[in-house]
């Protein structure tokens, strides 16, 4: 019985290799149509909504759209009028004011948390409930939430905590200064938790015979930090500090929600401007514009990636 | 998450110095404080407000029921200002997003991973360069796409269509499941295959029972996703009747009196913070599993 089976396995993968398409009822044989047909969701669903799009994102940064007239060919126009737009310097300015405050804000804290919670000896999962509980509250929900935190008489919520031991009251959002401030606190209070969860992951992977190494030769607690469970984390550091640029480079909801971009234009960023160009002019938005700039964004993004990839590429690699 | 792990960064020697056991559990004492505080806080403060009558939170946002409770708020805010209407809203667009992730991730995965045709490979490539580009990049094509449709000469404009099928082109739901079918041992496909079952058959009766546990991952993700969605649907859906909560919760801001928005938004919160404590397994693994992929 199974020499017979054997040489029916033999015989499939025989008649696999030397498949040829001779005619099409070979190949629905084969279970080439079958397998098409479990294809077909996949390949519907991305060639309308990922693939044609995205191709189509190039051609239309060289013409001009306004769903009315027919669309015309411009050549560079879109990106030349991009580039002479006064306010793109000012929203490339905010976007990579916002993401290095996000850096400092949001980037030694979780690291600092998941180190400190690996370590907790019982109910850590009340830990990483409690962070995480954040990141499932909607982005929406939490930005207008905090919005009435920020409010800037003395009664708002944070005002009245300060108030408590006599600071402030301060203009959160109402001043140029701080709102950008304030926005990346809600930003880094909201995205935080799901950083932790990815470290405590890389951390359960670190080799603890490194430890005992380490603790044999005599290696304090702070050392072995800094010596063992950094290096170790230097691959998921070095990835999620690239994902956290590649996501604050494109924020959105915050500016949009908070500020709509002010204090004068003290919270504008490049997506913010995309979305003005494309759809903040109620007569019929400048899609020609708005896709050049977001294509601006993204070979930016990319480029950036890459050379970020090859200058630590030495240090992440053993 | 809460398995001990044997021999850590701290041994048990180390415990017992009473530097360590008071320098770190203090640490620990004091993070729990700031996670309570910080993490459940906010939270707990909607939860109040929600229930507290608009004039004492303006007045005194940090007392505690001062005037007594207004529990009218959640009513006003679920019958008179529509939240009900939404709320159901966000449950029909978020089923339908996660009915066509799965079907998309599933169908798409198993023929890439265990039916193989020769050309997987390009279109695996194809599905990976997605994951490379940013979403900014398809929002104006796509709406464009929706409101001009090349074949099709109708706008998808209000239609949940609209919403549903782009959910569907998530690469990474793809490329996780079909991950986890690559993992699944082949001996089981091939005794399968022996005893008749076609590929419909392997899927549906042997492929399919196998994967729950990635299966409730992506289901997690991606009711919690579309629950989170605000610019898109912002921009498709119209019509205020159809829209989500997300989308129409800063609108009603500016005409609703405080008690009964943040009754809202708490109406808001509830399911995926109730999601999040049911499934909290599927919620973390999954978030570390992300870190894993990309990384």
């Amino acid at each position: 019985m199974s020499a017979i089976s054997e040489i029916k396995i033999e015989g499939a993968a025989l008649a696999a290799r030397h498949r040829v398409r001779r005619s099409p009822l070979t190949w629905v044989r084969g279970g080439g149509l079958s397998t098409l047909l479990f294809l077909l969701p996949l390949l519907v669903v991305f060639g309308a909504f990922s693939w044609y799009p995205i191709a189509r994102s190039v051609v239309m940064s060289l013409q001009h759209t306004n769903l009315v007239t027919a669309p015309t060919w411009v050549g560079l126009g879109n990106f030349s009028a991009v580039i002479h737009d006064p306010l793109l310097p000012i929203a490339v300015k905010n976007t990579a004011y916002f993401a290095l405050l996000a850096l400092i804000f949001g980037y030694p804290i979780p690291l600092i948390a998941a180190v400190l919670m690996s370590e907790v000896r019982r109910g850590r999962g009340l830990f990483s409930a409690l962070v995480y509980l954040p990141v499932v509250i909607p982005p929406v929900v939490a930005v207008l939430l905090w919005k009435t935190f920020y409010d800037g008489g003395s009664v708002g919520v944070f005002n009245t905590m300060l108030g408590w031991v006599h600071l402030g009251p301060y203009p959160w959002l109402q001043s140029q200064s701080w709102a950008m401030p304030s926005l990346v606190l809600e930003s880094t209070w909201a995205n935080a938790g799901a950083t932790v969860i990815i470290y405590l992951a890389a951390l359960t992977a670190v080799n603890t015979e490194l430890y005992e190494a380490a603790a044999v030769d005599g290696a304090t607690l702070w050392q072995k930090v800094w010596r063992v469970t950094l290096p170790q984390l230097r691959g998921v550091l070095l990835v999620t500090m690239i994902l956290q640029i590649i996501g604050t480079a494109q924020v959105f909801l915050e500016p949009y929600l908070f500020t709509s971009g002010g204090p004068a234009n003290s919270t504008l960023t490049v997506l913010l401007l995309i979305f003005d160009y494309a759809f903040g002019n109620s007569l019929g938005g400048d899609y020609g514009k708005a896709t050049a700039l977001s294509l601006m964004l993204a070979v930016f993004l990319a480029l950036f990636s890459l050379a970020y990839l090859r200058a630590t590429r030495s240090w992440s690699d053993e | 998450m809460s398995e001990r792990r044997p021999a850590a960064l701290i041994t048990p020697s180390e415990w017992r110095k009473p530097s360590i056991r008071f320098g770190v559990g203090g640490a620990h004492v004091l993070l729990l404080l700031l996670l309570v505080v910080g993490g459940l806080g906010p939270l707990l403060w909607l939860a109040k407000s929600a229930i507290t009558p608009t004039n004492d939170t303006i007045s005194h946002p940090m007392a505690l029921f001062s005037h007594g409770a207004a529990w009218h708020n959640l009513r006003d805010a679920w019958v008179n200002v529509g939240v009900g209407r939404y709320f159901w809203n966000t449950v029909v667009l978020a089923f339908g997003s996660w009915l066509v992730q799965i079907v998309v991730a599933t169908t798409g995965g198993y023929a890439l991973s265990v039916l193989r045709p020769r050309y997987a490979k390009v279109i695996t490539g194809l599905l990976l360069t997605t994951l490379f580009v940013p979403a900014v990049v398809l929002l104006v094509p796509l709406y464009i796409e929706i409101v001009h449709p090349p074949l099709v000469h109708h706008s998808f404009i209000n239609s949940y269509w609209a919403v549903w099928l782009p959910a569907g082109a998530s690469a990474f739901n793809v490329v996780i499941v079909k991950r986890f079918f690559d993992n699944l041992p082949r001996e089981i496909f091939e005794a399968a295959r022996i005893d008749g079952a076609g590929p419909f058959t392997l899927f549906t009766k042997i492929v399919l029972p196998m994967s729950k546990p990635i299966l409730g991952v992506v289901s997690v993700f991606a009711v919690l996703a579309s629950w989170k969605d605000f610019l898109w649907p912002l921009l498709v859906l119209a019509d205020p009747n159809k829209q989500p909560l997300s989308v129409r919760l800063p609108t009603i801001q500016s005409q609703t009196e405080l008690g009964v928005f943040l009754a809202a938004m708490f109406i808001a919160c509830l399911v995926p913070v109730a999601g999040f404590l049911i499934f909290q397994r599927s919620f973390l693994r999954g978030n570390g599993l992300g870190g894993a992929i990309k990384g």
